[in-house]
């Protein structure tokens, strides 16, 4: 388990990055599943090289899980290496962090990386 | 056996016999050649017929692909079988090839279990000279440290693992493009390796034929699944002023063939389970297709090099 770090000076920037997400978010919300399990607990499913939902919005202090349902391994990887990586996750396998301090992350596969996602984590 | 169509009953034009021996040919390997810009091509059997290959063969090799050991899901529950029938196919070849290119994903998940299976199954192999270039599967948790430890040691490799040698006047560049991947990105060779490969094929004459395998394509086959490589064009553009480029990648489980001037591309079939063709699945992953035709869609590519001749003949042979 893993927590979320973020520099104080980018802030301000992820804050108005996280509204733009944010709408986009609530504007493609009905194409996807839902996705939290149970309050405070959110799930990431990756099935056919997507992840999905592929903005997820959380509370800090939540916990944050993939789960692999494709028959390829996939890997969770901050592109600015904001959390510790995954390592390659075979089917249904998973990977859980805690959300830390509010902003934008942006994720990708590593092995697949047309494949990314992000998650808002929002003050709790 | 004349060629007249005997019955015709649909009078289509087609008799059964004619439609069995088309659809024979559609499931064989195919012989493609180029002489003076014209492509042609052969099937396995009016080879076989014919005697063996071109006679005068100044150099063979074997392309083997995406053995994936370890993986055991409905697509092949059995892979290492799968990739033992292909290294038996090369056994019984008549003529040995001289030596065998492995274009990545050996492993499904980089274990060293996978690992030690495959170099198991792969000592059964008459023929021991084996080049390597590594797939993302091959480097999934350490960066490839493993891989590198194990299936470089007959060549001198640079950086993360790209290397080139010499047969019988042929160049051959093993490039690695499955490492340092970018997000939203393809496939990457990067500066480094540009760089090398720009010093490389420097003091090469422009006559001297190039064959440069990597695993992903080094064309863009269809970037919306990844397949392609960010930075292959200036890979190529290093290669331009030769008259014969043949570039032999993986990945896509599949034969695609392009030609674009000099440069001859090739995908090879896997040895484990085949992948959709390119925009027709949701996803690229494995394909399950009835256990009767899985091994046609497996196989091996066979390339004969011949001296004067301006391109490399690639036989792609399947496992059925």
């Amino acid at each position: 388990m893993f927590t979320l770090i973020k520099t104080q000076k980018y802030s301000a920037i992820v804050f108005a990055i996280s509204f733009l997400f944010l709408a986009s978010f609530t504007l493609g919300q009905d194409e996807k599943e839902a996705s939290a399990t149970s309050p405070g607990h959110n799930q990431i499913v990756i099935k056919d090289f997507n992840f999905s939902p592929m903005v997820l919005t959380v509370k800090s202090g939540e916990k944050i899980t993939w789960i692999n349902r494709d028959e390829e391994p996939h890997t969770v990887v901050s592109v600015d290496k904001q959390f510790k990586k995954s390592t390659a996750l075979d089917t249904d396998q998973e990977f859980t962090i805690t959300a830390g301090a509010p902003g934008t992350y942006t994720y990708f596969c590593s092995v697949h990386p047309k494949m990314t996602g992000t998650i808002i984590v929002e003050k709790s | 056996m004349s060629d007249y169509i005997s019955h015709d009953h649909e009078h289509d034009g087609i008799d059964r016999r004619g439609f069995l021996q088309c659809m024979a040919w559609a499931g064989t390997g195919l012989l493609w050649t180029i002489s003076g810009g014209v492509l042609a091509s052969k099937t396995l059997a009016e080879i076989a017929k014919a005697g063996s290959l071109p006679a005068a063969t100044d150099l063979s090799f074997l392309q083997i692909s995406d053995s994936h050991i370890g993986f055991s899901k409905e697509a092949n529950k059995d892979v290492t079988e799968t990739f033992k029938i292909a290294l038996d196919r090369i056994n019984a070849m008549p003529t040995p090839p001289s030596f065998l290119i492995h274009t990545g994903d050996i492993t499904q998940l980089s274990k060293p279990e996978e690992f030690d299976t495959f170099d198991e199954v792969l000592k059964s192999c008459r023929t021991k000279d084996v080049f390597f270039v590594p797939g993302e599967h091959d480097v999934l948790n350490d960066g490839g440290k493993l891989y590198r430890e194990r299936y470089l040691k007959s060549v001198e490799a640079k950086g993360s693992g790209w290397y080139s040698f010499n047969k019988n006047g042929v160049h051959f560049i093993g490039l690695v493009n499955v490492l340092n991947l970018q997000a939203g990105g393809l496939g990457q060779l990067g500066d480094e390796q540009l760089e090398w490969l720009e010093n490389d094929v420097k003091g090469l004459g422009s006559s001297t034929p190039i064959v440069v395998f990597a695993h992903i394509p080094l064309w863009a086959v269809y970037p919306q699944w990844g397949w392609g490589t960010s930075d292959s064009e200036r890979a190529l553009g290093y290669l331009k002023r030769f008259g014969s480029v043949t570039a032999l990648n993986g990945h896509i489980h599949q034969v695609l063939q392009k030609i674009e001037g000099n440069v001859t591309f090739h995908t090879a079939m896997s040895t484990a389970f085949p992948q959709p063709a390119p925009g027709t699945a949701a996803s690229p992953g494995p394909m399950k297709v009835p256990a009767e035709k899985l091994r046609s869609m497996l196989g091996l590519a066979n390339v004969q090099y011949i001296q004067g001749k301006s391109s490399l003949a690639i036989v792609d042979s399947n496992l059925s």
